[in-house]
C-alpha cells in the first residue's frame, strides 16, 4: 500500500509524462477559472468587507443574460454589452436596495443579505430565462473551437482552444484590474476604502459610488467566468455549484489579495487534478471535491492568514 | 387579548379544517395525481422535459376524454429540485390530498419513499429508475419500476457489448469503464456490474463523478485516457451528461464504444458536443420524435391551446416522450383499476391493483395511439418491472436514430439476482410479509 501511495504515482509520472503535462494543463485551466471566481469575491470583500455569497449565481446570471439576449435575436457582441449593462444595473440595485440600508450593520447581516441576493437571483433567473441548460454562444463571440494537439513524450497533449482563450482572457483581466487598482483615481479610492472606510469617507470618497463600481467589476469578472465555464460545458444553474470551489481558493490565497486569488486558484486547480489523477483511484475516485479543502487546510497550518493575507495582530 | 388570540386560533383552525375538507371533497370527484418534478436547480435540464411530458399527456386525457373513465384528473406538480429532502417534503405535503400514486422522479427520493409507501398504502411508480430489487412484487407490493430496472439496463448494455465482441465469452480480459453520478442513482447498477465482471471475466473500472463536479470532469476523463477501457458505460443525469460527452471527445475516446443508460440520452446531452458526439449510444425504451398519434393528440388538445409550459419545438424529444410514457403507465393503472373494481373514482389501493394488472399488449398500444412508441408492457403480482425489451439508439449529429432492433435484457440472469437482493433488503429492513392478495 505504501508503495502505491508513495512510489507508484511518481513512477507513473515518469512513465507517461504526456499525461502529467496534460493533468497540469487541465489543472492550470481549472485553476485560472477558480481564480476568476475568487477574484469576484476578493474585489467585493476588499471594498466593503462583505463576503459575497452571491458571486456564484452572478456567474450564472451574467452568462444567462448574454445567451438570453442572443436568443432574442440580438447580435452576439451587442448581447455582450447588454449583459454588461445588466450587471451594472444589478450593481446599482444591490447598492441602493441592500447595501445602503444596511450601512453600519454587523458583517453577518451583510453576509445574510448576500445569501438573500443569491436566492433572489436564482428565482429571478429561472423566471426570466427558464431552467433549461443553454449553449454558450462561443463561435458567435469569436472564441475558437477545436484543439492544438502536440505529439510529445510518446503520447499527445491536447490544449483546447477554449482553454487557451480562458487563460489569456484571465491574464488580461488580472492585468487590467491590477492597472485599474494601482493607476487610476477610482482604483486608488477603492484601495483607500479597503484600507479604512472612515478615513476614506473623511477625505470625500463616496462609499456608495465605490460599492457600485466594485460590484460592477465583480459582475464583469462573473460574466467572463460564465462565458468560459459555459463554453466548456453549457450554461445552466449547475454552474453555481462550481463557484463553491472558490472557497478553498480564498482560504488559501486570503480574502483580500488579488495575487492570492490567482496563485491560490492555480495551486488548488493543479493540486486537485494531480491528486485525483494519481491518488484518486487508490481512494475509489471522486476525491476532487474535498481534496481542494484539504490542500487549503494544509497551507493554513503554516500560514493561517493565507498565502498573501495580512497578519492581523489585535492588541488587547 | 386572550380572547382575540383564541378567536384567531379558532378561525385559523377552522380554515385549515375547511381547506382539508375541500381537498377531500375534490378527491372524491377527481383522480388526484401529484407529480414530483424539478424545473429548477442543477438537474432542471433533464427534469423540465420529463415534467412537461408527464403533465401534457394527463392534460390531454382531460381535454380529449374528460379524464380517465369520465373522471377528471387533478394534476399537481411539486418542485423537488432533484433534492431528496424536498422530495420527501412534497410527498408529505400531497399525502393528505388522497394521491393515487407518487412519482418521485429521483432514485434518491424513491429510496426514501419505499418504506413509506407500504405504511401509507399509496403506490410508488419509479419508471426505469429507483431500486432495482423493487421489481419483486412479493417483497415490494407498493413499488413499481416498469418497463425495465437499472440492473436489466446494465445487463442489456453488457449484452450489446458481448454481441459486438462475438459472445459473452469474448468479454474475458476486456476492460469496461463505468462513469457515474456519485449518488444513489449512479451507484445502483454497481452490484450487478461487479457480479458480471466476476462471472464473465472482464475488469470493471469505476469513475465516480461527484455532483459538485458534474461540469468539471477532466480528471475522470484523463483517467479514462490512461486506463484505455475497451468500452465506457455511463450512468449520468443533468449537466453531467453533456459534459461527459464533450470530455470523451476531448480525450479522443471512440464514441461508438461509449454507451449511456436511458437517462443519458436526451438531445441536450449529445447536441452540445456537435459532430464530435456522432456515434455516441444510449439505451432507450420509448419512441423518439413527434410522428405518433398520441403526440399529435397532445399537440392538438394541449400545445395548441397553450395549456402547458412546453416549448412546442421540444415536443417529441426523447425525454419529453419519456415523460409521456410515464403518464401512460399512470393512466393505464387507473383505467385498469376502474375496470377491475367497477368504480369510476378509484383510490390508491385500487390503483396498486391496477398496476399489477397492466397489460399493454399490441392491440392496446395501438388503441392508445402508441404504435411504435413502446413495446408491450405487462406486469404481474410478482413482477413489478417485467424486464421488458429495450433498444440502442445512436446520435447522428442531429437526432437519435435506432441502432438495431428491440432486444431483451439478460432477464434469466438478472431476475434471480433481483429476487435475492429483494430478500436481502426485506431482511435488513424488517419489511413485513406481503398481505395484499394477488388478483
Amino acid at each position: 500500500m505504501l508503495y502505491k501511495i508513495l512510489i507508484d504515482p511518481f513512477v507513473q509520472m515518469g512513465a507517461a509524462p504526456d499525461l502529467l503535462v496534460q493533468a497540469i494543463w487541465d489543472g492550470f485551466v481549472g485553476g485560472v477559472l477558480y481564480a476568476l471566481i475568487a477574484l469576484g469575491f476578493v474585489l467585493i470583500y476588499k471594498a466593503s468587507g462583505v463576503f459575497n455569497f452571491a458571486q456564484g449565481i452572478m456567474v450564472v446570471f451574467a452568462a444567462l443574460a448574454l445567451v438570453g439576449f442572443h436568443q432574442m435575436g440580438v447580435p452576439a457582441w451587442i448581447a455582450l454589452f447588454l449583459a454588461l449593462a445588466v450587471m451594472l444595473l444589478l450593481a446599482i440595485s444591490v447598492e441602493r436596495l441592500v447595501l445602503r440600508p444596511l450601512v453600519n450593520q454587523p458583517d453577518i447581516i451583510l453576509l445574510m443579505a448576500t445569501i438573500g441576493i443569491t436566492y433572489f437571483l436564482i428565482g429571478f433567473g429561472q423566471l426570466v430565462f427558464g431552467g433549461e441548460p443553454k449553449r454558450m454562444i462561443t463561435s458567435e463571440l469569436g472564441i475558437p473551437k477545436g484543439a492544438q494537439d502536440f505529439d510529445v513524450f510518446g503520447g499527445f497533449v491536447s490544449l483546447q482552444n477554449i482553454d487557451i482563450t480562458a487563460a489569456v482572457m484571465a491574464g488580461i483581466m488580472v492585468a487590467a484590474l491590477a492597472w485599474f487598482f494601482s493607476k487610476t483615481r477610482i482604483g486608488r479610492a477603492l484601495r483607500a476604502v479597503a484600507d479604512d472606510h472612515q478615513a476614506a469617507l473623511s477625505v470625500g470618497i463616496s462609499l456608495n459610488q465605490i460599492w457600485v463600481i466594485v460590484w460592477f467589476a465583480a459582475g464583469i469578472v462573473a460574466l467572463a467566468t460564465g462565458i468560459m465555464w459555459g463554453a466548456r460545458s453549457d450554461v445552466s444553474f449547475a454552474l453555481e455549484i462550481i463557484a463553491l470551489k472558490a472557497l478553498p481558493v480564498l482560504i488559501l490565497g486570503g480574502f483580500t489579495s488579488i495575487p492570492g486569488a490567482i496563485v491560490g486558484g492555480l495551486i488548488i486547480g493543479i493540486g486537485e487534478k494531480i491528486g485525483e489523477f494519481y491518488w484518486g483511484p487508490l481512494l475509489g475516485g471522486g476525491i476532487e471535491s474535498w481534496l481542494a479543502y484539504m490542500i487549503a487546510l494544509v497551507f493554513l497550518l503554516f500560514r493561517p492568514q493565507g498565502l498573501f493575507g495580512d497578519k492581523i495582530i489585535e492588541r488587547i | 387579548m386572550k380572547l382575540k388570540t383564541l378567536a384567531l386560533t379558532t378561525a385559523l383552525g377552522a380554515s385549515l379544517g375547511l381547506g382539508a375538507a375541500i381537498e377531500a371533497a375534490k378527491a372524491q370527484d377527481s383522480l388526484y395525481v401529484p407529480l414530483l418534478t424539478y424545473r429548477t436547480g442543477a438537474f432542471a435540464g433533464s427534469g423540465i422535459q420529463i415534467a412537461n411530458g408527464m403533465h401534457d399527456y394527463l392534460e390531454m386525457l382531460n381535454q380529449r376524454d374528460g379524464g380517465i373513465g369520465g373522471v377528471k384528473i387533478a394534476i399537481e406538480e411539486c418542485e423537488t429540485g432533484y433534492d431528496t429532502k424536498k422530495g420527501v417534503e412534497c410527498y408529505e405535503a400531497t399525502k393528505s390530498k388522497g394521491p393515487l400514486v407518487h412519482n418521485p422522479y429521483s432514485t434518491g427520493i424513491t429510496l426514501q419513499l419505499i418504506p413509506k409507501a407500504q405504511v401509507d398504502k399509496v403506490p410508488v411508480l419509479s419508471m426505469a429508475y429507483g431500486l432495482s430489487a423493487a421489481a419483486d412484487g412479493s417483497k415490494f407490493p407498493w413499488v413499481f419500476n416498469p418497463p425495465v430496472t437499472y440492473w436489466d439496463g446494465a445487463s442489456a448494455i453488457i449484452k450489446y457489448i458481448a454481441e459486438k465482441e462475438g459472445g459473452l465469452d469474448k468479454l474475458k480480459g476486456k476492460k469496461i469503464g463505468f462513469i457515474f453520478l456519485d449518488a444513489g442513482y449512479g451507484r445502483e447498477p454497481i452490484p450487478l456490474l461487479t457480479q458480471f465482471a466476476t462471472q464473465y471475466g472482464f475488469e470493471l473500472v469505476q469513475y465516480p463523478v461527484p455532483a459538485a463536479e458534474m461540469q468539471n470532469q477532466s480528471s475522470q476523463w484523463l483517467n479514462v485516457r490512461r486506463d484505455r477501457p475497451d468500452y465506457m458505460i455511463m450512468w449520468g443525469w443533468g449537466a453531467m451528461n453533456p459534459t461527459a460527452v464533450k470530455e470523451a471527445a476531448k480525450v479522443r475516446y471512440p464514441m461508438d464504444k461509449f454507451i449511456g443508460i436511458w437517462w443519458s440520452g436526451g438531445e441536450d446531452d449529445a447536441r452540445p458536443a456537435g459532430e464530435d458526439a456522432i456515434g455516441y449510444r444510449t439505451l432507450n425504451f420509448n419512441g423518439v420524435g413527434a410522428s405518433f398519434p398520441v403526440i399529435a393528440d397532445i399537440k392538438k388538445h394541449v400545445i395548441a391551446k397553450s395549456l402547458t409550459q412546453t416549448k412546442p419545438e421540444t415536443v417529441g424529444e426523447n425525454l419529453y416522450n419519456r415523460g409521456v410514457l410515464n403518464s401512460v403507465l399512470i393512466a393505464e393503472a387507473i383505467a385498469t383499476a376502474q375496470k377491475l373494481t367497477g368504480k369510476k373514482v378509484v383510490n390508491a389501493e385500487d390503483v396498486r391493483l391496477g398496476f399489477e394488472n397492466i397489460n399493454l399488449d399490441a392491440a392496446r398500444i395501438k388503441a392508445l395511439g402508441l404504435d411504435g412508441f413502446t413495446n408491450p408492457i405487462k406486469l404481474s403480482c410478482d413482477d413489478h418491472s417485467g424486464g421488458h425489451e429495450v433498444y440502442m439508439q445512436k446520435w447522428d449529429g442531429k437526432t437519435w436514430v435506432m441502432d438495431g432492433k428491440w432486444y431483451a435484457p439478460m432477464k434469466d440472469v438478472v431476475r434471480p439476482m433481483l429476487t435475492a437482493a429483494a430478500a436481502d433488503y426485506a431482511t435488513k429492513n424488517n419489511v413485513p410479509a406481503r398481505t395484499e392478495a394477488c388478483k
